[in-house]
């Protein structure tokens, strides 16, 4: 593990922080790609 | 053949999804080598010590977080004047990105500021601009919510870009307008006397670009959800009106 000194917990907070938003941002966006594909889906094939 | 080809959306989704699993691919191999390149192998710096590890995170993020804005303006410009309903549901689709970029630039910023500043937050001038761009973001995405006929939501919200825009350009220019203020100028510049040392400067350069595919590989991925949502509601509705 790299040594951070006495700004550990800062720059491990921001690293945290960032990867948890930008992580909930991609499965977010990713689950309503899922969603939207499978609405579009039925719905074509009710139309059929 | 024409750009605006793309802007019909059976073209856009044939493109989008034959490029979208590449630029997936690229974007995630360049965070991880940037992000691990910039935290485990470049130097502590002789005053900030190891916090400057955090520009990797702030610096990309804060520019994303005004370019994603000026990239909605361009897409917001296209649909009031061309009337391109792709152009406006990129502009929908880019909002969360961007309200992400600039929270991760805002919470980066605090987090550095105190054993740097001295301070987690102070209100001056590219700080506040950015508080700014946020309750912009915030509003952008309300407005969509909030209006129930598409066209409509989307004319209101293009309108709300354009003022917002004087705010995303002010968090950049912020620093040369007003020399009060903590924030330091920019830490990329063309001339290189001015920039960061190299030792930060190229893994910084990698994360940039990893933060840009991110954003037009997220960009794609929720235009084409936005896109499928459209043709879906389209769909319902005529089911409803011919049941």
């Amino acid at each position: 593990m790299v040594d951070l000194g006495k700004h550990t917990t800062e720059v491990l907070l921001a690293y945290g922080i960032s990867i948890a938003l930008i992580v909930i941002l991609v499965g977010w966006s990713l689950a309503q790609a899922k969603k939207a594909k499978a609405r579009l889906a039925q719905l074509e094939n009710t139309q059929k | 053949m024409s750009l605006w080809e793309y802007a019909n959306p059976v073209k856009f989704m044939a493109l989008s999804g034959r490029v979208l699993p590449v630029l997936t691919i690229l974007s995630a191999m360049l965070l991880v080598s940037g992000l691990i390149w910039g935290f485990f192998f470049t130097p502590h710096d002789y005053k900030q010590g190891a916090t400057v590890k955090i520009i990797f995170l702030h610096v990309p993020a804060a520019m994303m977080a005004i370019n994603a804005w000026v990239m909605m303006l361009v897409a917001s410009l296209i649909w009031l004047i061309r009337r391109h309903h792709v152009s406006a549901l990129a502009a929908k689709a880019a909002a969360p990105i961007g309200i992400t970029m600039t929270l991760i630039a805002i919470a980066t910023g605090a987090i550095w500021g105190k054993p740097t500043w001295g301070t987690y937050w102070e209100w001056e001038p590219r700080l506040t601009a950015f508080v700014i761009l946020l309750v912009f973001y915030l509003g952008y995405i309300a407005l969509w919510e909030a209006i129930e006929d598409k066209d409509t939501a989307a004319d209101l919200t293009s309108i709300l870009c354009m003022v917002g825009s004087v705010f995303a350009v002010l968090s950049r220019y912020a620093v040369n307008f007003w020399s009060q203020g903590l924030h330091q100028g920019a830490s990329l510049s063309l001339d290189k006397e001015q920039h960061v040392d190299n030792a930060f400067y190229f893994p910084l350069l990698v994360c940039i670009g990893a933060f840009v595919l991110l954003f037009i590989t997220l960009v794609l991925l929720r235009t084409r959800t936005e896109i499928r949502l459209r043709r879906a509601n389209a769909l319902a509705n005529r089911g409803r009106s011919h049941g």
